[in-house]
């Protein structure tokens, strides 16, 4: 185990000392393209600015990511209970995919405002999809000799749904958080640039028009550092749920 | 417990597509007795459990179990045991082995404690917690077959229960599953592929003609009918 983890240091730092002599070396200006020394310096001369807007893109991030999850297992649910649905819901569902967020956002930021609203609904909008159409696999690809045995073993249909149908498909969930989980952190940055008053989005906006690029790729390091947090928090999550989905099936 | 029941299987054929799986299938088994359908893979052995089980009807013909003739019926007194254990992971082998009780409404602690003496029992004390990952394949059919009992249907459809075990473990499986059945009288069928483990093990043998299924002969158990009717069985097979 411990051999692929020095392996990505490794390659992180070799990318970040060519990048670094690259910079110095060749003299490129800071506005331009700034050295990992001057982001690291930003990322400490700006860090009050910062982890307020770490604190309000997180409070994003999750509130979205969260209402994803909920709708998105209930959504699930109904649409393997419901044959109808599924076929009105699905192609739909399908087709929404193909409707750009950075085309969507301006126009929820005019109805719902400049506040937290509407980029909690471009979050939960992005992360929705994944966790959707994951669970619904899930639950649909149960193996049908299960449901017989079920069947022949007294079970109704809440039943075979509680005990077999639900855990069948929580891997295939889980899947589809971590999926979410990688697009929250892009879909609260979307939402920030389309009408945001703080966060990093915003920061990162002010930041560029200043031509402070340090603090630009700084706020992209605290942003891609939440990332990989909720990321991190999914997984851990999973391997407490469902300790036996990496054995037993 | 239930009153045992018999089965009556009259004239079943059924089709999948062009495939004839049954052609014409009779055959019965009385209340309390245990018959062997042999046949080799193919034949339809497990179509056949499927419908008496009330899982699937047949194109033609009749099942009755317990004197009921529709699927719900049938459902309501079989019990089956797949030919993989199908035992959840997300469950240990307790949690297993109770969940017909837990589906019929029973208490989950109360259903697991009534599993717990069915443990014992069947030589699988020490398991209760155990994954389905880390038994044994004997084991894993072990603990299928409390799941099965605990179900309390009074009649129980074994599918080839023993396919995937080695012959070692096969043998002692055999010797257990004769303890075990002959402990609890109730109507069972068994399905397998090995006409010697069939007549070591019920009462009467039922033997299958590949596609299409047809009876070709019927034996009795415990050696009756002797060498020759052996033979005859074994053609039948070939």
């Amino acid at each position: 185990m411990t051999r692929p983890r020095i392996g990505w240091i490794v390659a992180l730092l070799a990318i970040l000392a060519a990048w670094q002599a690259w910079v110095r070396l060749r003299g490129v200006p800071d506005y331009l393209l700034p050295a990992p020394t001057d982001i690291l310096a930003a990322l400490r001369d700006d860090r009050g600015r910062l982890a307020d807007d770490a604190v309000h893109t997180a409070g994003e991030m999750l509130a979205g990511f969260a209402a994803a999850v909920g709708f998105g297992l209930v959504s699930a649910a109904a649409l393997h209970f419901s044959a109808t649905l599924r076929r009105a819901v699905y192609p739909l569902l399908v087709a929404s995919q193909s409707v750009p967020v950075v085309a969507v956002a301006p126009v929820l930021v005019i109805y719902l405002g400049f506040g937290l609203a509407p980029k909690v609904v471009i979050v939960a909008l992005v992360c929705f999809f994944p966790v959707t159409v994951n669970a619904l696999d899930g639950l649909r690809s149960v193996d049908p000799e299960y449901l017989r045995v079920m069947r022949t073993l007294r079970a109704s249909r809440a039943a075979i749904f509680r005990r077999v149908e639900l855990p069948w498909a929580l891997p295939s969930a889980f899947s589809g958080a971590r999926v979410a989980a990688s697009y929250a952190a892009v879909a609260a940055l979307f939402a920030e640039y389309a009408g945001g008053s703080s966060g990093l989005g915003e920061t990162m906006q002010t930041a560029t028009a200043q031509l402070d690029a340090p603090l630009v790729g700084a706020a992209v390091v605290v942003l891609a550092g939440l990332a990989l947090a909720l990321f991190a928090a999914i997984s851990a999550a999973e391997r407490l749920a469902i300790p036996w989905a990496r054995r037993g099936m | 417990m239930h009153a045992v029941s018999g089965i009556l299987v009259t004239d079943v054929t059924k089709s999948y597509g062009p495939v004839v799986a049954l052609d014409g299938v009779t055959f019965g088994a009385g209340a309390g007795e245990t018959v062997g359908l042999v046949g080799r893979s193919g034949c339809g052995k497990s179509t056949l459990l499927r419908m008496v089980a009330g899982l699937e009807s047949p194109d033609r013909g009749g099942i009755s179990v317990g004197g009921a003739g529709d699927e719900g019926g049938r459902l309501e007194h079989c019990a089956l045991m797949p030919q993989a254990d199908l035992l959840m992971p997300w469950r240990d082998a307790l949690g297993n082995a109770s969940l017909p009780l837990e589906n019929a409404g029973v208490d989950r602690r109360e259903a697991r404690g009534r599993a717990a003496e069915l443990f014992a029992e069947l030589g699988l004390e020490g398991f209760e917690r155990a994954r389905s990952w880390e038994l044994s394949g004997g084991m894993r059919q072990r603990v299928a077959f409390a799941r099965t009992l605990l179900a309390e249907k009074p009649v129980l459809l074994l599918d080839e229960p023993f396919g995937a075990l080695d012959a070692i473990t096969r043998t002692e499986m055999q010797e257990w599953l004769a303890v075990a059945l002959g402990a609890r009288p109730r109507t069972a069928l068994l399905v397998t592929h090995d006409l010697d483990e069939a007549l070591r093990l019920c009462d009467r043998v039922v033997v299958l003609t590949a596609r299409p299924g047809r009876v070709a002969c019927e034996l009795d158990g415990s050696g009756g009918g002797g060498e020759p009717a052996r033979e005859q069985a074994l053609g039948a097979l070939r």
